[in-house]
């Protein structure tokens, strides 16, 4: 873990409700595909969690949808300014527990984690396949920045109104060794229900601090209580007890 | 440079910056970022005599300059704190640690603290009778004075080191139970607690947690904590530790005027976790702002 400044380099909409950010600063801290960010808005006294979307040199890049006070701050945020961020929180995915030939399955803002970890994967020779649902066709985003990366990508919308009608579930009847999901948790037990390979899900709780202080975010797992903050947000799925 | 040394109940600190129980864990989080060894002391996570999972999601909410949590006091049980995290402990913190504790019975609380008491390590006994998040025991034994002072004199019974009673500012009168307490034998208090609070969903039409209500924490309770540890003051002999929304050198100073020995910092460590570390170095310069030389001496002093 680690503080510090970042300036907002850029932030760009991709859909009418989802947004890209590029922060620029030192990024050192942030080690691992499924890391998330802690970022602090002028106003709001708790600090916003962000997955890690995609890391370079100096700066990373979070995806983000507008749902609430914290996220309307920051679509409207301005290249330039300044933004007091924690970085390198949280586990991250594991990247040797989905075999060779894993499916990265993303729903709506979950799809964000995914693309450095398939950059990742790549570069250790694995052979990801994306699957990306959303509700409808003018929800997709990320799908081109899949096949920039030259690996098999699927999208699937609830209404059929773009690729494969229906749920993420319905495009996984294909060969694969494991999946890494990201999305909702109805889509991710899902995707549990459907499959008895290896799994790594990453959840999104309500947190205090982010980085395991406040036990704000503690659930219960077959391997005991773990903080999503310090001890996730990575699950593997062996270890999931599903709420309801 | 002025001097920030404070004495809390016999024992000598660096300074009198105590990050809270509950928003510092064991301390290895934030040893990660600075050597904690910069602080007076630390209060570890509320520990009972059976380990708790505490309360379901979302535990968490946020008002205005604040937080409200509900975590309902999980932790590893009494023994596991003492063979796994003391240990641990040790390893980056060299200095005596407040023990914090809660319990859902009188005997319960005296068990816990003779436990603890036994530890090198613990400093001082930090009894929780104001946990507004738990059932049947908690904030139940700091709403009434009675029931304060019995536990009070319960675990004074079985400890040797000094007893701090942590109080409820959801009470009408927090002066009483400070003198009950006083009068029950303890040796300091501090206060406050959070303040018991809410926040409904406007989309779902129902309470953000899903214990209903929550503790609210940070700036926003400051002035509130700051006129309880004044009137307490004002009655009670023992040192206070004042706490509720401290997030600044200046905030300490304040606190310090209205009575208190020593400061504790809550939610401020969980949206920075330097908080601690950066009052620390804020305080010689605010102290000679405001003519300070010597820290202690202003306890109590806009009385």
């Amino acid at each position: 873990m680690k503080q510090g400044i970042f300036t907002v380099a850029e932030n760009r909409p991709l859909t009418e409700k989802v947004s890209s950010l590029v922060l620029r600063g030192d990024v050192s801290a942030i080690e691992r595909p499924g890391q998330f960010v802690q970022l602090r808005l002028d106003g709001l006294f708790l600090r916003r969690p962000f997955s890690v979307c995609d890391r370079a040199e100096d700066s990373f890049t979070v995806v983000f949808e507008t749902v609430g006070k914290g996220t309307a701050k920051l679509r409207d945020i301005q290249p330039g300014a300044k933004l007091d961020v924690l970085t390198g929180l949280g586990n991250g995915f594991d990247l040797n527990a989905c075999g060779n030939a894993p499916l990265l399955i993303g729903g709506g803002t979950g799809v964000s984690p995914l693309y450095w970890l398939a950059k990742e994967l790549l570069r250790q020779g694995k052979r990801p396949t994306a699957l990306l649902g959303f509700n409808t066709a003018e929800d997709v985003f990320y799908e081109d920045a899949f096949h920039a990366l030259d690996i098999e990508t699927v999208v699937t919308t609830v209404d059929g109104s773009y690729g494969v009608k229906g749920f993420v579930t319905d495009a996984m009847n294909r060969e694969y060794t494991g999946f890494y999901t990201c999305g909702p948790e109805a889509m991710m037990k899902a995707v549990c229900e459907h499959t008895d390979k290896p799994g790594q899900l990453s959840f999104d709780k309500r947190m205090g601090c982010g980085f395991g202080a406040c036990m704000g975010c503690t659930v219960k797992t077959k391997n005991g209580l773990k903080r999503i903050c310090k001890d996730g947000p990575v699950l593997s799925s062996e270890e999931v007890l599903w709420e309801t | 440079m002025g001097d920030l040394n404070v004495n809390l109940c016999g024992i000598e600190l660096d300074n009198p910056i105590i990050p809270a129980s509950g928003t510092f864990g064991y301390g290895y989080e934030f040893a990660e970022l600075y050597d904690i060894n910069c602080l007076g002391t630390f209060s570890f996570k509320g520990t009972t005599l059976e380990s708790r999972a505490g309360n379901p999601l979302p535990r968490i909410a946020e008002g205005n300059a604040g937080m409200l949590n509900a975590v309902g006091l999980q932790n590893p049980g009494v023994d596991a704190v003492i063979s796994e995290e003391l240990p641990k402990l040790a390893k980056v913190f060299h200095k005596p640690v407040i023990a914090n504790v809660s319990g859902f019975s009188v005997a319960e609380y005296a068990e816990v603290c003779g436990r603890l008491d036994a530890e090198p390590q613990v400093g001082w006994l930090e009894v929780n009778i104001s946990c507004p998040n738990v059932h049947g025991g908690g904030m139940s034994f700091g709403t009434d004075p009675k029931a304060a002072a019995e536990v009070t004199r319960a675990v004074k019974r079985v400890t040797t080191k000094p007893v701090i009673v942590k109080l409820s500012p959801n009470v009408t009168d927090i002066v009483s139970i400070a003198k009950a307490c006083e009068n029950a034998g303890a040796d300091a208090v501090s206060l406050i607690n959070t303040v018991m609070s809410m926040r409904i969903d406007l989309k779902t039409r129902r309470p953000v947690l899903a214990n209903t209500t929550g503790g609210l924490s940070g700036p926003a309770i400051f002035p509130l904590a700051l006129r309880m540890v004044w009137q307490v003051y004002e009655t009670v002999k023992i040192p206070i530790l004042g706490l509720g929304g401290v997030s600044s050198a200046e905030d300490v100073i304040e606190m310090m005027l209205a009575g208190a020995t020593a400061v504790q910092v809550g939610a401020a460590n969980l949206v920075d976790p330097n908080a601690c570390r950066d009052i620390i170095e804020a305080l010689p310069k605010a102290m000679e702002r405001y003519g300070i030389e010597k820290l202690s001496d202003i306890t109590g002093g806009a009385h």
